[in-house]
């Protein structure tokens, strides 16, 4: 009799998702899924409205990466007025850029995944989170809570607000930054650098930890596909695309963002409201590609600041004779890379004298009937394509998200586990946590706003065929 | 003209009896709030906020259209009037199409500013969502319908300031809507002579200017008074709204 188990709701994630396992009779695993089921309707509703109002409503999609939301629409917004926003303007996009990245990954690390390792995945799930985090170590969780703060403060003393700031606009910035306020956030650098570092060195003794666990953690080939500067830098805020494969050739490099709809497909499932992004050439399943973290750290060719850069080095290393670092679970090597570069680099624009200038914004009206905006938000590359009438009005709204294109990974990764943990008898709460982990991995952002910290409850049904419940667990 | 004696809240107050009710109630310091009233412009009793309460009548009378009558005894702060200001919010906002956090004048809309003064935190009616239309035709500027609360402010001061007329009203009921001159894009209107007026008195989101974005739009009305003192008393001073 085949069985299928569902995980509802997967916990320690942005948004609402299950995982359901299916079993065959023997009770081996035959297939595995991660469904979204939430539908939010954006592109749909966003139609008829104003190109100048969409950094404010596409933000709102999501709490955590409403920042990357806002720029990628205002770079959307300067393409369709055809400007070339002044520098100041960019430098300072650039910075709120960085904030968005230290604040979502301090959160995607210290309060979200750390839990699993520093509490263990078997561990009474009352308590794994970050509030056991806390009474377990609360000088390492306060250290997280407070650079998650940092990315914040950075955000609110540009936007005049930590979420939903509408400060950035198509043509520029609405608000310029004076020496007050980057004295006061070059005052946070040096605790910010420290404890990224401490991360990093944390990380390295999960690795020790945790290292029967690890090769099962969506460990396979796939392409890789990020923003990458023109000299072959990590990029996070322009760039051209490069896509690389799973063994570290690079297979297309330098691609225009306007031509990302010629490499990348969109492909639909009746089970998941998540869409599944694919490359092109290769077509659906096959084209299947990773961003985000572990994607922008395997493709770059180097690191532009000091420690980020030895960090890139190390994590090149595990890649051995592969080519590339394939293994998912180093998306938390690579994102706590990226926090380090975010703290490095903020400072280095912090001093950068160009960042007081006046000139923030260029005004000018509709001279493109399309728009492409493209940056890297912390999960990954973000797309805003806005077709307008004459007047600004929206004709046609493609948002491509982070989490989207991680959408055949994450199935992958799912897969792998159950197959690897299951055996159709045993259903353990601790097999269950690293089936959740494996997606946490990815850090997804489903729609963003709701934020479980591991209290919602966790409900497994194996179900026969005939749709009877023949076990059931609830936590 | 005759000066007549009434009373507002149980306090003794004369007006002149070609005034409102609303204007000697806020000569005396009364407050009565407002929406479709705009200093400068004629009161046409469009949003029924100021209604008020006068003894003798089971009625409730708009105070903006209300001429003072001697003795008469006028409540404006009771619990029926508090819980009809509130009803009035919530039915504009439940027939409109409001998104307050992603609007252009989010934080600076007098719509928002009454619903907070009125204490109206839910909405208890099914939204209509209505299908409006937005009309970017404009070179500079917006009339979205989407957020028209047809206080036709818009109207009054293109008529009576501008003297232009390009706004006018249409249809009845819940169609009814703002229409600029043959109900034509307002970018091909003839009479529109892009002074911005209608925008600066809009007290909603509804007129704005092109290529401001969330919350960057704060309207500006005290232009008005200036060109209206201006006109009728050739005196080019700005007025402080309390004196008179």
């Amino acid at each position: 009799m085949s069985k299928t188990i569902t995980i509802s709701p997967v916990t320690r994630i942005e948004g609402h998702a299950k995982i359901t396992i299916h079993l065959d009779d023997r009770g081996n695993v035959i297939d595995a899924r991660f469904h979204v089921n939430e539908f939010r309707g954006f592109e749909k509703f966003c139609e008829g409205r104003l190109m100048w109002e969409m950094g404010g409503i596409t933000s709102r999609i999501c709490g955590i990466c409403p920042t990357s939301h806002l720029i990628t629409s205002a770079k959307a917004g300067d393409d369709i007025l055809a400007v070339a926003i002044p520098e100041t303007a960019e430098k300072l996009r650039r910075l709120i850029t960085l904030a968005q990245w230290i604040q979502s990954h301090a959160l995607s690390f210290f309060h979200l995944s750390s839990p699993d390792f520093l509490l263990g995945f078997d561990s009474d799930p009352a308590t794994r989170n970050i509030f056991g985090l806390v009474a377990k170590d609360k000088d390492f969780a306060r250290r997280g809570i407070r650079l998650r703060k940092f990315g914040q403060e950075i955000i609110e003393v540009l936007g005049s607000r930590r979420i939903h700031t509408p400060w950035a606009v198509a043509g520029g910035v609405r608000e310029p930054f004076d020496s007050a306020k980057r004295d006061h956030l070059l005052g946070w650098i040096p605790e910010a650098k420290e404890t990224a570092q401490i991360a990093l060195k944390t990380l390295r003794s999960i690795h020790e930890k945790f290292a029967a666990d690890i090769p099962n953690f969506g460990n396979f080939r796939s392409m890789f596909v990020g923003l990458v500067a023109p000299d072959g830098a990590l990029e996070y805020y322009d760039g051209a695309l490069r896509v690389m494969d799973g063994s570290g050739n690079i297979i297309a490099d330098k691609i225009d963002i306007h031509k990302y709809a010629d490499y990348f497909g969109e492909a639909s499932e009746s089970w998941s409201y998540l869409k599944f992004p694919y490359y092109k050439p290769l077509g659906y399943q096959k084209g299947m590609y990773r961003v985000g973290p572990l994607a922008r750290v395997n493709i770059c060719d180097y690191i532009d600041t000091p420690l980020a850069e030895q960090e890139r080095r190390v994590f090149k290393a595990l890649a051995g004779d592969a080519g590339a670092v394939n293994n998912s679970f180093y998306y938390h090597f690579a994102r706590l890379i990226e926090l380090l570069f975010a703290v490095e680099k903020a400072e280095m624009l912090l001093n950068d004298p160009a960042m007081l200038g006046a000139d923030i914004r260029a005004r000018a009206m509709i001279n493109r009937r399309m728009g492409i905006g493209a940056s890297e938000a912390p999960r990954g590359t973000l797309f805003h394509k806005y077709e307008v009438d004459e007047n600004g009005v929206l004709q046609k709204v493609n948002l491509i998200i982070a989490t989207a294109q991680n959408n055949l990974a994450m199935n992958r990764t799912v897969h792998q586990l159950a197959i690897q943990y299951i055996d159709g008898n045993k259903i353990t709460e601790g097999i269950l946590n690293r089936i959740e982990a494996g997606i946490r991995c990815f850090d997804p952002c489903l729609s963003c706003s709701t934020h479980a910290m591991g209290q919602m409850p966790l409900h497994v049904q194996v179900i026969d065929v005939e749709g009877k419940v023949v076990s059931e667990r609830i936590r | 003209m005759a000066i007549l004696t009434l009373t507002i809240n149980g306090e003794q107050v004369s007006g002149k009896d070609d005034e409102s009710l609303l204007s000697i109630a806020q000569q005396h310091g009364i407050k009565i709030p407002t929406l479709c009233h705009l200093e400068g412009l004629s009161d046409v009793g469009a949003c029924r906020l100021c209604l008020v309460e006068v003894e003798g009548s089971p009625k409730l009378f708009p105070a903006c259209t209300t001429k003072p009558k001697e003795g008469m005894v006028v409540s404006t702060d009771t619990e029926r009037l508090r819980k009809y200001r509130r009803l009035i919010i919530e039915f504009l906002a439940s027939e409109g199409n409001h998104q307050c956090s992603v609007c252009v004048v989010n934080g600076h809309c007098e719509l928002q500013n009454q619903a907070y003064e009125t204490g109206l935190t839910h909405v208890t009616v099914p939204y209509l969502y209505p299908k409006k239309t937005l009309d970017a035709s404009h070179e500079h500027f917006i009339m979205d319908r989407n957020r028209c609360i047809l206080c036709t402010r818009c109207v009054r001061v293109c008529h009576e300031v501008e003297g232009a007329h390009t706004w006018d009203l249409s249809g009845r009921g819940i169609a009814c809507e703002i229409i600029s001159d043959l109900n034509q894009p307002w970018g091909t209107s003839e009479s529109c002579t892009s002074c911005g007026k209608c925008v600066l008195v809009c007290p909603t989101g509804a007129i704005i200017e092109k290529g401001e974005g969330v919350s960057e739009m704060e309207k500006k009305t005290d232009f008005l008074r200036y060109i209206v003192t201006a006109r009728q008393k050739r005196e080019w001073i700005n007025v402080d709204s309390d004196e008179e």
